[in-house]
């Protein structure tokens, strides 16, 4: 053991924060994605393409800033305001032209609905930036790299993926927590996520409720997005690949869990990246490994619980 | 409608591609790809009827074709290789579908698309084995031990996807009208009434699935044999998602829905697909939204309404 780790420790070391940085993109995309499906009990299957195109969009605007001279330190608010056009943009049209059709429909239907919005989106990203790799790490570079000591070496590490993913992430998650059990607007929000009926009764606007709810979570996951285009470039079918993993973040931890999102995100971080550096054929499928495990245990994931069934 | 106009439309339809087939020539390939991918999704229709949709069974699709790809230059026979191809992919439904069967709608939906996904990062990445994207070649097969030219093996194969797909049909019929095909509606419907009647909703589902995955696996190998070449593409998203849409344009209520969808489809992409190819998946899935908006009932569901209005 303490040989394996003499031989090894480094490259675990590695693997630890680099699966840190990961989870922490994971956990950005599957909070929003369990926050809508919380609120309207809708599973919105083009929110990887909405990812995807924040981190486009970031890319875009970040070379653009560079062209106009801008100092580098704007390369990170870039980023945020990638997310906040994607998000303000796309949120509230996706919410009141197609989901307020559906409400009402059986699930499959929205399901399909939803997944017909997914192929739109894969494309309308593909014209609009093409097929070729784009990549703009402005905000990396920036930041620089650190040595982080571990045991007795140093492993060099980019400031962007130690501090700022997970700084993002960490405040993502207590803000979030903060913002629905203690503000005004996210205890309406509970409300509605727990009884829409009763909370309309009392007068609550349903509607407002959803159209902030998925523009919010459209937001998370176009700054997930944002947050991951300078740490690798971006090439198509990035959108569907991201759909699935964090699918199987929320379905780890259990459909509309907040803080179980994040547990889930670093477990199946972790256990990738892990993957990635000693056993790199399994890779892509720890993820599911993981799901699955934890699936056939807790069929409602780690955190969900169980709905009472109707009659 | 009765059967009896079912069947005959369905003569009509069978008469109509032969009819097609002949007069033109390269039609024969289109439309043997159009039957094959119409017994996919004559499982997709079955599942539909449980009021569940899979993303994924494009798996079954990849698995069986790669199956053909491999035993072909070993038994290179038409009449072994269908059924090893089918009988595959249904031994690995049932394995699939164990696990699927413990869940609905979003869940199942969902777990159907991550499964698929591993499976086609697989494909891709196991370059040694399957030879990653560049795929691989399928040898002719042999029809009962007989080599023909490259006319009659496309209408032997054509004749073939012909009589499966009648085959299939006629099975779907049955099946859907048997105790056994009630009870998968019943799983829409209200799931607990089957249950205290002491049928095991999970047993009605897991059937339904494996006959499906079969199918499935009977449409890859007629497109392995037909191609002559397999890739992972065919087992990725896109083509799963190419199921469901055929299904849900040809009209889940019938069991001629599917073919009409599928030749529709494919009739189309041979004149628009190269013409759109950056924007396919964009058409499909703004016609996808439109059917599920405004004619709820697929094609078939406008011929229903044709025939309606003359009786």
């Amino acid at each position: 053991m303490a040989e394996w780790f003499a031989d090894n420790g480094l490259l675990l070391g590695l693997a630890l924060l680099d699966g840190l940085a990961y989870a922490a993109l994971v956990f950005m995309v599957a909070v929003g994605l369990n926050l809508v499906f919380g609120v309207l009990r809708i599973l919105n299957v083009a929110h990887g393409s909405l990812f995807a195109i924040g981190g486009y969009t970031a890319a875009s605007l970040g070379a653009f800033a560079a062209a106009r001279g801008l100092p580098d330190w704007m390369a990170l608010p870039v980023l945020l305001l990638a997310a906040v056009i994607v998000g303000g943009i796309a949120g509230p049209l996706i919410e009141r032209f197609l989901l307020r059709r559906i409400y009402s429909e059986e699930p499959v239907l929205q399901l399909l609905v939803t997944f017909a919005l997914f192929m739109i989106l894969e494309d309308v990203q593909k014209l609009v930036w093409g097929v070729q790799p784009l990549h703009h790490d402005a905000a990396m570079r920036w930041l620089g790299t650190v040595d982080v000591p571990f045991g007795t070496d140093v492993i060099p590490f980019t400031a962007y993926q130690l501090y700022v993913l997970p700084g993002v992430a960490l405040i993502t998650l207590v803000g979030l927590a903060w913002f629905l059990r203690r503000t005004l607007t996210g205890r309406v929000i509970v409300a509605v996520t727990t009884d829409r009926e009763a909370a309309t009764a009392m007068g609550i606007d349903a509607k407002k409720i959803f159209l902030l709810t998925f523009t919010f979570g459209a937001g998370l996951a176009a700054l997930g997005g944002a947050l991951a285009s300078p740490t690798a470039a971006l090439v198509p079918g990035v959108g569907a690949g991201t759909m699935v993993l964090s699918f199987a973040v929320v379905a780890t931890a259990g459909l509309g869990q907040v803080e179980g999102a994040a547990i889930a995100a670093l477990m199946i971080g972790l256990g990738r990246s892990i993957a990635v550096y000693f056993l790199p054929e399994a890779e892509v499928l720890v993820p599911y490994i993981i799901m699955v495990g934890v699936l056939l245990v807790r069929p409602n994931g780690l955190f969900g619980v169980t709905e009472t069934r109707r009659i | 409608m009765n059967s009896r106009t079912e069947a005959f439309l369905a003569a009509l339809l069978a008469l109509a591609v032969l009819a097609a087939a002949s007069t033109t020539p390269w039609l024969v390939f289109v439309l043997t790809l159009a039957l094959a991918k119409g017994i996919a999704v004559l499982g997709i229709l079955l599942l539909l009827r449980a009021g569940q949709v899979s993303f994924g069974h494009a798996l079954f699709v990849a698995f069986s074709a790669y199956t053909v790809a491999f035993l072909a230059p070993k038994l290179g026979d038409a009449t072994l290789l269908l059924p090893i191809g089918a009988l595959f992919a249904g031994v690995l439904g049932l394995l699939v579908g164990l696990f699927v069967v413990r869940y609905r709608e979003i869940f199942f939906g969902m777990l159907n698309l991550a499964l698929s996904m591993v499976f086609y990062s697989l494909l891709e990445k196991l370059y040694t084995i399957t030879k990653g994207t560049d795929g691989i070649r399928v040898p002719a097969a042999t029809f009962l031990g007989r080599t023909l030219d490259r006319h009659g093996y496309e209408w032997a194969l054509l004749l073939t996807a012909l009589a499966l797909a009648i085959l299939c049909a006629v099975f779907a019929r049955f099946y859907l009208a048997s105790p056994m095909g009630q009870a998968l509606s019943g799983i829409k419907t209200r799931e607990a009434r089957l249950e205290f009647m002491g049928v095991s909703a999970r047993r009605v589902l897991l059937s339904a699935y494996v006959i499906s995955a079969v199918m499935a696996g009977m449409s890859g190998a007629l497109i392995a044999m037909t191609s002559r070449h397999v890739t992972p593409h065919l087992g990725y998203w896109t083509a799963s998602g190419e199921l469901v849409f055929i299904a849900i344009l040809g009209g889940a209520g019938g069991v001629i829905g599917p073919f009409l969808g599928a030749i529709v489809f494919e009739l189309v992409r041979v004149y628009a697909a190269a013409s759109f190819a950056d924007a396919w998946q964009l058409i499909l899935g703004v016609v996808l939204l439109l059917v599920i908006l405004f004619a709820r009932g697929g094609l078939w569901g406008m011929v229903l309404k044709l025939c309606g209005r003359r009786a």
